[in-house]
């Protein structure tokens, strides 16, 4: 693991603290993703058009 | 791993090892441990890059499927939880349900003044999708409706009750999902409208798939844009098949009649509302 071995090596503290970290930043991320990214980015995917429109 | 308990052994070999270990090297530790367990990280370039490679490429698998998880789970929460909040505040607002059922009337139906955008003016009741089911109807079919308002009113076609097309959307997966059981409508349904002050109960005629470019569903005569209509009806359209945007599902119905609140419930709403629901508010 070369990104996240960087990112474990790079985290302060003993291995408990550094799992505390790693466990806070993956919640972090995921909430970015479900609150700004996710909301973004769906509209342009094939996925949930529902109404019918004229061709652009 | 057993490369690594060889180093650990030495100290000799240990230091060995960290010259030329690129990031390793230049970084001296507090504790010879620690190196002993990085020292087996010398690897090659091309080897690193596909090592990280396939490390984005993980990534990118689980941001897929947390992005599946959004789609199919969060949205559901998070809009379930606005409509259900508007459901409550507008039951809760209006007037006791009279628990009698109507006479239907058949005369020109009160007329809803068409509300700014955004703004949710109806709920939507079909027995057929459960006693429990109710949904907001607000008007536009933009994602700042749809994704969290629930049934979106296409503009500038004919409000609830009204001689011309009343054309709804609605989220099949996700979002709430008020149109989830589309498929399941058949001719004679009830699709009722629910204002402030009246009833409206339309009968589903038909139902077709067509391709998302085909607006003349949502015409004010169905199928015939252009055309001066004479009659009300209603048109429900969602995605098709589930999941996908390939095609919409489109449901017809017809208008049957109205009454106002003030004088009972449709016959199609009493068993379910004044057993069920309505009755403990």
């Amino acid at each position: 693991m070369i990104v996240y071995g960087w990112l474990w090596r790079h985290l302060p503290g003993p291995t408990a603290l550094r799992a505390l970290l790693l466990t806070l930043l993956a919640v972090g991320v995921v909430a970015v993703c479900f609150l700004w990214v996710f909301p973004v980015v769906a509209p342009h995917l094939p996925f949930e058009q529902i109404t019918v429109e004229e061709a652009p | 791993m057993a490369t690594g308990l060889a180093f650990a052994a030495g100290p000799v070999t240990h230091e060995a090892a960290l010259v030329g270990a690129g990031e390793v090297a230049g970084r001296p530790g507090p504790d010879g441990a620690r190196h002993a367990g990085e020292a087996p990280r010398r690897r090659r370039p091309g080897f690193a890059a596909v090592g990280v490679l396939g490390e984005l490429l993980m990534t990118a698998g689980v941001v897929v499927v947390l992005f599946v998880v959004w789609q199919l789970w969060w949205t559901d929460v998070e809009a379930g939880a606005v409509q259900a909040g508007i459901v409550s505040t507008l039951v809760e607002s209006g007037p006791s349900p009279v628990a009698v059922v109507a006479e239907p009337r058949t005369e020109a139906a009160p007329r809803i003044e068409v509300p700014p955008e955004g703004t949710t003016f109806a709920l939507l009741r079909v027995p057929r999708w459960g006693d429990g089911y109710v949904m907001p109807i607000s008007e536009g079919v933009g994602a700042a409706v749809l994704d969290r308002l629930g049934i979106g009113h296409y503009p500038e076609t004919a409000m609830p009750g009204q001689v011309g097309n009343l054309a709804l959307a609605g989220h099949r997966q996700g979002h709430g999902r008020p149109f989830y059981s589309i498929e399941a409508l058949a001719p004679g349904d009830a699709l009722v409208v629910e204002s402030p002050g009246a009833w409206y109960v339309y009968r589903v005629t038909v139902s077709e798939v067509v391709s998302p470019g085909a607006v003349e569903v949502i015409a004010a005569v169905p199928g015939r844009p252009g055309a001066v209509p004479t009659t009300a009806v209603i048109t429900l359209t969602t995605c098709h098949p589930v999941f996908s945007s390939r095609e919409r599902y489109v449901v017809h119905g017809v208008f049957e009649s109205w009454m106002l609140k003030a004088d009972g419930m449709p016959g199609v709403l009493a068993p379910g509302i004044i057993g069920a629901n309505e009755s403990e508010r």
